[in-house]
């Protein structure tokens, strides 16, 4: 079986301009989302409670939330979560009032008004440490972000950081703003899921920077162009067989992995698929226009005849 | 060709050895168990207990599974929980205070493999279920505390010395002294200076023209206040989860104000919570009995330095504010009964300072009231107010009258258990139920095993041989990460668990990368040896570079994150390394045994090899240099 009889390379890069408008416009549209709607942010990064309670039976939203209300405890709010029976509270931070009270309170009035409903999951969070949480996601992204440029650069050449770190970056920017669009939680695992896929794609631009580099050393006499659209034409089958084994991962754990994962494997899944594009053709593209050159790339070997990659330093 | 030296295969097989051994203990169902631990550091876990919980069991006819010791304590087996409850009460009435006697639960692996230290992965709270807190330590409250010490140390030092004030008292986190006299405020302030060398004494004139003293901790000694109150509450904290009767609990210290405590398997959540969230301090302070006092409190205005506090059934009472002495002079407190009325009674034990300031103050009130108060939440309580009967030397205390048995034994622990250096707030909670738990496990394992299948399903399909071989480089990963993870212990999460998955999904790049490599080259017509030669060393750099890429993001996650997303950061960073040994290293070895003997190779089975038409593998081969 082989999916991919490609005979010739395909000119991809006579197309970069139109990859890189449609690029633009997609970043351009998270970036306009995320302003608009902006992230909803989950009790790990806003602060709050939030009580998971399972029903003997399906759960009935206004008493629910008839219950809640006379505790008094400002804006709330009850949804469904996995299944019928299971309710999930959400509280906003109340000055004064500790976590610890809360969920008891909270949990007592249920109990009161229906004694089938059991508490499954509480979660609180303080101001300060949603705070710091934040900063934390925040600072990891940009940490993650220099190591993948200092290491690329070392390694390739700065046009391949730059350009590999703009076409991933982009990646997590349209992430981000598919989560503000749907207003999707954003919750701890997502970040991680994030940050996850800023890694993976990143690994998808190696790849292809790599097979940029061996042409270079190979075609001796082939265009900058050619040697790219080489390298990309010869990867395509093994970008997509990869990622499509990562997306199938991913989406077992989207349908098995319950309600808690749901968000962290959609920000994978949209991650994998918008890095195949964007690591492969953004990145390709813009290394191109960067005026990436083979005396960057193919240093006077010092020695001939030695194995493939290990050449360079 | 495509031989192996023999030492890669000693290694291949080490590794799938210990894989397969370290694996081995999570296959095993966990059977109920009680531990018994001692509570004290000077009670020891020795054999003379393992014959008393023998004998305990046997006397009670409860049937066990075979009882082990190890430095943490002793381990009893049971058939289920119904026995395993019924075991954990029996234990705990019969060897008493002195141990602590909690549920738990135990592999059913055999014992030879907990003795080379193969043990199931360490499951976290969303897994088995459990408590999860941060608690914020108030370093205000500690320096405040701090400061109400001095003021009752530099009261009775003015009196010991005979200096006449007009007034002290402490303001914000300073003790402020107040003088009629410049003579006697010098000589005040050479007697603080000498006998507290960690205050900082200024003299300070306040505009109505009285002479004042600031006494204010200097900046060392409120830094060495403030981890000395992380580590009391540390301690004291501890004590209380030993009342709690929990397994396997973590306390640690996060941050310069933090506290983290972990109660994994507790089923009682809400109980937890109470006890732990138990912010409460204890006060002893002086009932003001003077019945005009009294009287204007009743009407609405208490007399300057006094307060109105209830007790426990409601009835206020009026106490001077000034406060005899704190819980942290308390050392023990028993309950137990008095031995002239026989009534319930709490028998505590001060430390020598706490014992030195109740002697005198008792010796001043004989025949007066004194309340001991629980200060909750800011919301103070009086717990007793017995009447000083004589003078109480010695440190030995006893609190009795109007009590019952369980009352006195709540004072007892919450004396014992200690009051707060400082007080504690909750700034973050996370509770799973155990019923969660077990259903996150199940998710978790479905999501790999099916993930698994379809993955494999396909790449053998696609791959032919390799494929199968691909496949079982990833069976030896996902053995080795398990292992991996069992022997650190690290905590496994559910997104640790996804992160299982995602690992597979991204290990099997390595072998697409190989794979697709020795079809490329057979395509450009080279011999299936050298195609497969060619494939696994064109491929690897290309491995090398995508995985520390991968890695950068692993490791950054593993130091900014905390709870869930660093049980996903620990299995990623893990399954990088482990991914990167099978898919290269095991599928390698493989591909020798099957292939690497035979001298003639005509086809290497990797599916079908698709080759273009002449014109067009002319057109892009690559250009020979």
């Amino acid at each position: 079986m082989e999916f991919f009889r490609i005979s010739r390379d395909i000119p991809f890069m006579r197309h970069a301009l139109v990859f890189n408008v449609i690029s633009i416009i997609t970043f351009v549209a998270a970036v306009v989302f995320l302003g608009i709607y902006g992230l909803n942010l989950g009790v790990d990064f806003r602060g709050g409670t939030v009580i998971e309670v399972t029903y003997g039976h399906a759960v009935d939203f206004n008493r629910v939330r008839a219950a809640i209300d006379k505790l008094d405890l400002g804006e709330f709010s009850a949804q469904s979560f996995g299944s019928s029976d299971t309710a999930l509270i959400r509280l906003p931070l109340k000055e004064g009032v500790s976590s610890a009270q809360l969920s008891e309170r909270v949990m007592g009035a249920l109990k009161a008004d229906d004694p089938t409903a059991s508490q499954r999951r509480v979660e609180f969070v303080g101001p300060q440490v949603g705070k710091e949480l934040y900063e934390n996601g925040a600072l990891a992204l940009l940490l993650v972000s220099i190591g993948i440029v200092i290491y690329l650069a070392l390694r390739f050449e700065w046009r391949f950081a730059v350009a590999a770190i703009i076409a991933n970056l982009h990646d997590v920017v349209i992430i981000l703003g598919f989560f503000a669009f749907f207003q999707w939680e954003f919750s701890l695992p997502v970040l991680a899921a994030v940050l996850a896929v800023l890694g993976y794609s990143v690994n998808e631009s190696v790849v292809i920077a790599d097979r940029i580099r061996e042409n270079f050393r190979k075609m001796r006499k082939a265009t900058v162009t050619h040697v790219i659209d080489s390298a990309i034409t010869r990867t395509l089958s093994r970008t997509i067989i990869t990622h499509g084994s990562t997306l199938l991962m991913v989406l077992s754990i989207f349908f098995f992995g319950g309600e808690t994962l749901h968000h962290f494997s959609l920000a994978l899944a949209i991650g994998i698929c918008f890095g195949i594009y964007s690591s492969a053709l953004v990145m390709a593209s813009l290394v191109m226009w960067l005026g990436v050159s083979r005396e960057d790339l193919v240093k006077p070997e010092r020695k001939q005849g030695m194995a493939g990659d290990k050449i360079l330093p | 060709m495509n031989r192996y030296p023999a030492w890669k295969f000693v290694l291949i097989a080490i590794a799938l050895v210990f894989g397969l051994i370290y694996t081995l203990p999570n296959f095993f169902p966990e059977v109920p168990a009680v531990q018994v631990s001692s509570s004290k550091s000077a009670v020891r876990i020795d054999n003379a207990l393992m014959v008393s919980v023998e004998e305990a069991l046997k006397g009670a006819g409860i049937a066990y599974r075979g009882a082990e010791m190890d430095p943490i304590g002793i381990k009893v087996r049971f058939a289920d929980t119904d026995t395993q409850l019924k075991a954990k009460d029996v234990l705990q009435t019969k060897l008493g205070d002195n141990y602590i006697v909690a549920l738990n639960l135990l592999s059913a692996s055999p014992r030879w493999l907990a003795a080379i230290g193969a043990l199931p992965m360490y499951l976290g709270l969303d897994l088995r279920g459990g408590v999860h807190f941060l608690l914020q330590v108030d370093m205000k409250g500690a320096l405040d505390k701090a400061a109400d010490r001095y003021t009752t140390d530099i009261r009775s030092l003015m009196r010991e010395k005979k200096v006449v004030y007009s007034g002290v008292g402490r303001e914000g986190s300073n003790v402020v002294l107040r003088f009629k006299d410049d003579a006697e405020r010098t000589r005040a302030r050479s007697e603080i200076e000498r006998a507290f060398p960690d205050l900082l004494v200024r003299e300070q004139d306040s505009a109505g023209g009285e002479s004042r003293l600031v006494a204010g901790l200097k900046p060392e000694a409120q830094k060495r206040i403030q981890d000395g109150a992380v580590q009391q509450n540390i301690t004291i904290l501890r004590n209380r989860v030993n009342e709690l009767g929990v397994a396997e609990p973590i306390i640690q210290q996060q941050g310069p104000d933090r506290v983290v405590v972990q109660l994994p398997g507790v089923q009682d959540t809400a109980r937890a919570k109470d006890i732990l969230g138990r912010t409460a301090t204890l006060e002893i302070r002086m009932v003001n009995d003077d019945p005009g006092a009294q009287e204007s409190a009743r009407g609405g205005s208490v007399p300057f330095g006094n307060d109105l506090v209830s007790d426990r059934n409601g009835e206020p009472l009026l106490l001077r504010r000034q406060v005899v002495l704190t819980g942290d002079r308390i050392n023990d407190a028993q309950s137990g009964f008095d031995q002239r009325t026989n009534e319930p009674a709490v028998h505590v034990t001060l430390d020598g300072t706490g014992a030195r300031i109740f002697k005198e103050v008792t010796r001043e009130n004989v025949g007066k009231r004194m309340a001991i108060v629980l200060v909750e939440k800011g919301k103070a309580e009086v717990i007793t107010a017995p009447v000083i009967r004589e003078e109480i030397g010695g440190g030995r205390v006893q609190i009795s009258g109007r009590m019952n048995t369980r009352e006195a034994n709540d004072i007892a622990l919450l004396m014992r258990a200690g009051a707060l250096a400082a007080p504690m707030e909750i700034v973050e909670e996370r509770t799973v139920g155990p019923s969660l738990g077990k259903e996150n496990i199940e998710k978790g394992f479905d999501s790999v095993m099916y993930g698994f299948i379809v993955l494999a399903a396909f790449i053998c399909l696609y791959y032919a041989l390799m494929g199968v071989i691909s496949t079982i480089a990833l069976l030896v990963n996902l053995t080795l990460l398990v292992a991996i993870l069992s022997v650190m212990q690290a905590t496994l999460t559910l997104p640790g668990m996804a992160a299982i998955a995602l690992t597979l999904g991204i290990a099997i790049d390595a072998n697409v990368l190989i794979n697709e490599r020795i079809r490329e080259e057979l395509r450009w017509g080279a011999t299936p040896h050298a195609a497969i030669q060619a494939g696994y060393e064109r491929a690897w750099g290309t491995i090398l570079d995508s995985n520390v890429t991968t890695m950068i993001a692993g490791i950054a996650l593993l130091a900014f994150g905390s709870g869930p997303v660093r049980g996903f950061a620990v299995v990623h960073v893990l399954g990088i390394l482990t991914s990167m040994f099978s898919a290269v290293f095991v599928s390698r070895g493989i591909v020798a045994l099957i292939y690497g003997n035979r001298k003639k190779l005509d086809r290497v089975s990797i599916g079908q090899v698709w080759k273009p038409k002449a014109e067009d593998l002319a057109a892009t081969a690559p250009l020979k240099s």
